[in-house]
């Protein structure tokens, strides 16, 4: 098992849903979180540009079984650029899953995914 | 306002010279002072429903486009409010009759800020009184201000600011001022279909505007299938709230007076709010078993809009079953668009179009006192004021369309409508890091 996560522009959270369905992949956590990357990103108040240090972006967290890390990637790949790529276009983490367990059910493992 | 236009009658007789002092003025025209003050609240009480309106649609939309839609009404306050002093007032009021109005001296208000032409008549008990000029120009201003901004619901979320910009000024120099010229400034539908404070001149045509943009610009991308969940309806519920309270201005400030009239709009703006709040309530009880805030609230619009045309001229229980009404039929036809499937998103026609309809012709079975010419004729009026509003408004409206979108870009980029229009199109965020939506 791994957990995929993705940090993507928030204007393409929508497309990369969408891209992850058509994938069968329907199971996801989607946070609002802010950082720092290459891009940079600037406001206006008042007539003055401020640049927030911190850019807002979308963050997916994916656990999945180990057949469909390479499905999930190649959909987030597939729907989160713009155009042919630009910077602030986000990063993939993959890390290894030690355990999952469902309340419920208290099924554990690849059952509980 | 089932007012005619009277010009002062000094002005018609020369009665008095130019320049005179303040003490002759208050002589020849005495202002009525109770009506003048109530007007002066009116006019306050209406621009404060613009930006309660601002905060019903801002939090209606989504998280990332909720300052552009805000923006949406107070521009209309920014552009209107210059273009109805530079030559609004004098297209909707001023004495040629036609297509327009028109009056030289209502050109930025020049004539009427002081010298005979600032005292506009009214009667009081049988006596010729005065309130200022420049308050019945303010007040009907306020109007010209709040109808685009009405119109901006229908195609929230998805529009450029500039092409929304042209596309209002515009509506409003060749919508607007025409249909309020002939409802209510001497134009041909004067004196025949009551619309006591703007069912027609407003409503309707703000709702059929909004029908027409919201099928021509297209909709919003992933509509009906993505869920489009409102991302403050705490916001949404003070603006209702806002607009209520502003719309004792709206209808009561229309009687021009303060008197008996003004009590009776009054009464039935209440009632007729109320009515249908409590009836959008029951009906979405029976039917889900679970009454909504948001649909509390579309009744209370329901309810305002619908006794917009009738406040001066239909009693208590007629605005409870005009209340009524509106909530069933507004209910039913948002029910209607959902099945259609078009993208009128924060339901313009389905609210204002609709129950402005409905107040227009239904006022005439509960008038006060049926007209001389007999309840037939005046049904006849009534439809025809609201056949008239409907055609002008959809055919002016589809042609600004047209033209705003091919010459200045109406419709909002794909990717800048991904992104949000707060972000897109102001560099700005409306909230800091809440939720998604």
């Amino acid at each position: 098992m791994k957990l995929v996560t993705a940090i993507i522009q928030p204007d393409k959270l929508d497309e990369v849903r969408e891209s992850l369905i058509e994938a069968e992949i329907y199971r996801i956590t989607v946070s609002r979180c802010t950082g720092r990357g290459r891009a940079e990103e600037t406001d206006l108040y008042r007539g003055q540009e401020i640049a927030p240090a911190l850019v807002s972006k979308i963050r997916l967290d994916i656990a999945c079984n180990d057949d469909f890390v390479e499905i999930a990637i190649q959909a987030i790949l597939k729907a989160a650029k713009h155009d042919s790529g630009q910077i602030g276009d986000g990063k993939i983490f993959v890390t290894p899953l030690e355990q999952c367990i469902r309340i419920r059910t208290e099924e554990r493992g690849n059952d509980a995914i | 306002m089932k007012w005619n236009l009277h010009r002062p009658l000094g002005a018609l007789f020369g009665l008095v010279v130019m320049g005179s002092t303040t003490a002759g003025a208050s002589e020849t025209y005495p202002i009525d002072t109770g009506t003048t003050a109530w007007m002066l609240t009116s006019t306050a009480f209406v621009l404060l429903m613009v930006p309660g309106l601002a905060m019903f649609y801002g939090g209606l939309v989504r998280t990332k486009n909720v300052l552009g839609t805000m923006l949406h009404s107070f521009a209309a306050m920014a552009i209107i409010g210059v273009l109805w002093v530079v030559c609004g007032y004098a297209m909707c009021f001023g004495a040629t009759r036609g297509w327009i109005g028109w009056d030289n001296s209502f050109f930025l208000l020049s004539g009427i800020d002081h010298g005979p032409n600032a005292y506009y008549q009214i009667e009081v008990n049988g006596a010729t009184k005065y309130i200022p000029h420049l308050v019945f120009a303010m007040f009907q201003g306020k109007f010209a201000i709040i109808t685009p901004a009405l119109i901006a619901g229908a195609f929230a979320e998805r529009v450029r600011f500039r092409g929304y910009c042209i596309f209002i000024a515009l509506w409003s120099l060749l919508v607007y001022n025409p249909l309020a010229h002939w409802v209510w400034g001497g134009g041909f539908l004067t004196g025949k279909a009551i619309d006591f404070a703007g069912g027609t001149v407003i409503h309707i045509s703000a709702g059929v505007a909004g029908l027409v943009t919201a099928l021509y610009l297209g909709k919003r991308r992933g509509y009906p299938l993505a869920t489009m969940t409102p991302n403050n309806l705490v916001m949404t519920l003070m603006g209702a709230g806002l607009l209520w309270v502003g719309w004792f201005g709206f209808n009561a400030g229309s009687s021009v007076s303060s008197g008996l009239l003004t009590a009776q709009a009054l009464t039935v703006t209440q009632t007729a709010a109320a009515a249908g709040a409590l009836t959008w309530m029951v009906l979405e009880a029976l039917l889900h078993k679970k009454a909504t805030s948001l649909g509390l609230v579309s009744g209370i619009l329901a309810g305002l809009v619908v006794i917009t045309p009738a406040a001066g001229d239909v009693m208590p229980g007629g605005a409870i079953v005009l209340g009524i009404l509106a909530s069933i039929i507004c209910y039913g036809a948002i029910n209607l668009k959902s099945k259609l499937g078009y993208d009128d998103s924060l339901d313009v026609l389905g609210i204002h179009g609709v129950a402005g309809i409905v107040g227009a012709v239904g006022l005439t079975f509960f008038l006060r006192s049926v007209p001389d010419h007999g309840f037939g004729l005046q049904l006849w009026y009534q439809i025809e004021g609201v056949l008239v509003s409907m055609t002008y408004a959809a055919i002016g409206t589809l042609i600004l369309c047209v033209l705003v979108e091919k010459v200045f870009g109406f419709r909002l980029k794909k990717e800048d409508e991904m992104a949000g229009m707060d972000h897109s199109l102001h560099s700005e965020h409306g909230y800091g890091l809440l939720n998604l939506n």
